[in-house]
């Protein structure tokens, strides 16, 4: 509770933060930008135990953040703290600060229900409902109450043609289950889902990692695609996923106490070349994790 | 090339092969005893029906033909039936999603978990002599067909909240996450995803606890009473009424009762015929449920999981 005191105290001065963009002999400093997304001092601990612990990190808007990191470094755990999926685990406790467009959403009086709907999320496995194609898209506007047909209509074709489906399904978005798709076209399906939403960012924790190359690859130039309009944030177990797509990368690893903590953060192609940490640079050649 | 190994021929006396084989056998036998069993009591009251079962002695009264008609009493099972299903599905379904979705693990959970298991394992007759005592004695109502439907309810609510708890646990927690990640609220979680996919096991819940209803003899006795009626005029829809058929303020024998008493008490004739006949129509009416129950949670899972 008095965690929840400081947070809402912490709310009422707005200092926007800053994405610290490490500044190295091979990269100009770039201009700080507004963060889409932060977290700060974040502690994250399943009943006793802790599970991550010390975690700055800034989401810079229309980019895609990397989550990086051996099992168990909490990468998923943080990823969770930015819709609040944790809120559903029992005995998870959040502490530290979470915001967005600078605004705390980690107290008790969030519209989390709201906060969903701004931050979506992808799952690592596809989980399209037992529906048709139409209703998995139109679930998420139906909840909030949209009933117009030409609306829903609407919907539904822009955001299955954002997600690249639409093309491969519009003869019958409205007979054939989302679970009658590959598992490939499931997981663009349940992208599309989020996009109906109209979020401004979007949670993706390992998305391809249960999908083929082929697949996988779609997925990638999708991203890619979404990334001139939406903030990502991945997590991702493939070190060649993440120098691909995204634009910033953040390490994590495990300390000796078992609890996962940030190494590094910064812009990708630093981290991959010429990472100022140890543990990074024996993570990403290969030497552990 | 590799060395000494087992030769990839199959061999019909690898001890492995010989167990798989036995076991086979004996799961095939066991399903196939067990289908045997109920085609043979299905088939001997079929049989022993022939003759009996007609449309005279399924709608008419039971002193109209020299046989006896059973037509009251079938009403009575179905009356009987759809009065309990009217207390126990909607004050089941809540307690279950209540136990499945709100409630968190602890000493009234579980308490609430065991009075729903012994409850519904307490010996009928017991039941229905609680049921003497509070819905026959201390309402002053007599033998009434509530009284029946009350007692019943008694071990039927909890059965039925216990499977509902099952079915909805049994919902995949990666659709609860998918549904609250897209914004949709708790309770819209539940009534969009989580009851419509749980509607299948509920379905089950739902036909178990009907055919304890048109099974169930002990529990009746002694609330709802022996009386079987001489007539039934379904023109009178004055429920206050005790002669009126719609009326849950009367005796009310549902045919498992009837069949009982016939067994233990019958005169005349034709005994005999009209316990076959009964038995049979009694088998028909769970089997149709049965499939009716199903057919119809089929259609529900796809119109709620469609809209």
């Amino acid at each position: 509770m008095t965690e929840d005191h400081d947070l809402t105290s912490v709310a009422l001065e707005p200092a926007p933060v800053r994405v610290a963009v490490p500044v190295t002999p091979e990269t100009p400093p770039a201009p700080a930008v507004e963060a889409k997304m932060a977290v700060a001092d974040l502690v994250v601990t399943y009943g006793q135990r802790r599970a991550v612990r010390d975690v700055d990190l800034a989401v810079p808007p229309r980019s895609i953040l990397a989550l990086i990191g051996p099992s168990g470094s909490g990468k998923s755990t943080v990823l969770r703290c930015f819709n609040r999926m944790n809120d559903l685990v029992p005995g998870a406790r959040v502490e530290g600060r979470v915001s967005l467009d600078g605004e705390p959403i980690d107290g008790p009086d969030v519209d989390v229900v709201e906060l969903r709907r701004r931050v979506g999320m992808v799952f690592q496995k596809p989980n399209p409902f037992p529906m048709t194609i139409y209703e998995n898209v139109a679930y998420g506007p139906r909840r909030r109450g949209i009933k117009d047909r030409a609306k829903l209509d609407e919907l539904v074709e822009r955001s299955l043609t954002r997600a690249a489906l639409w093309g491969e399904v519009k003869e019958d978005v409205r007979r054939k289950s989302g679970l009658a798709l590959s598992g490939g076209q499931q997981q663009r399906l349940c992208i599309a889902r989020v996009l109906a939403t109209d979020p401004e960012v979007i949670l993706m924790d390992e998305p391809a990692s249960a999908l083929d190359p082929i697949s996988t690859l779609r997925i990638e130039e999708l991203m890619r695609e979404l990334r001139t309009a939406y903030s990502i944030i991945i997590v991702t177990h493939n070190m060649q996923q993440a120098a691909r797509v995204s634009d910033t990368t953040a390490f994590f690893t495990m300390g000796e106490d078992r609890a996962g903590y940030l190494v590094e953060l910064g812009p990708t192609n630093q981290i991959f070349t010429s990472p100022k940490e140890q543990l990074t640079e024996d993570y990403i050649s290969g030497r552990f994790g | 090339m590799t060395t000494a190994t087992a030769p990839i021929r199959r061999a019909g006396s690898r001890r492995a092969y010989r167990a798989d084989r036995v076991a086979t056998a004996v799961l095939w036998a066991l399903g196939a005893f067990v289908m045997l069993l109920l085609t043979a009591i299905i088939l001997h009251f079929v049989i022993a029906s022939i003759g009996v079962v007609s449309p005279s002695f399924l709608f008419s009264d039971p002193s109209r033909t020299s046989l006896g008609g059973i037509g009251p009493l079938l009403w009575n099972s179905i009356y009987m039936l759809v009065l309990t299903m009217l207390i126990s599905i909607p004050v089941g379904l809540l307690a279950g999603i209540y136990m499945a979705e709100y409630s968190r693990d602890g000493f009234v959970t579980a308490t609430i978990r065991f009075a729903e298991e012994a409850i519904s394992s307490v010996p009928s007759i017991v039941v229905g002599l609680f049921g003497l005592i509070a819905f026959v004695d201390l309402t002053h109502w007599g033998f009434t067909a509530l009284g029946g439907a009350l007692a019943l309810t008694m071990f039927n609510l909890p059965l039925m909240a216990r499977l509902t708890e099952q079915a909805l646990r049994a919902v995949p927690p990666d659709e609860r996450a998918a549904s609250l990640a897209l914004g949709a609220t708790r309770w819209q979680t539940i009534r969009h995803v989580v009851v419509p996919l749980g509607v299948p096991g509920i379905v089950t819940g739902f036909i178990l606890t009907a055919g304890r209803i048109f099974g169930e003899a002990a529990a009746l006795i002694y609330t709802a009473g022996l009386a079987t009626p001489s007539h039934y005029d379904f023109f009178n829809l004055n429920i206050t009424d005790p002669r009126s058929p719609w009326s849950p303020f009367r005796p009310a024998a549902t045919l498992s009762v009837y069949i009982w008493n016939t067994n233990g008490e019958g005169l005349g004739a034709f005994v005999t015929q009209v316990l076959n006949g009964s038995a049979a129509i009694l088998i028909a009416m769970v089997l149709i449920f049965n499939v009716g129950a199903r057919v119809l949670g089929r259609q529900l899972t796809r119109r709620l999981t469609a809209a």
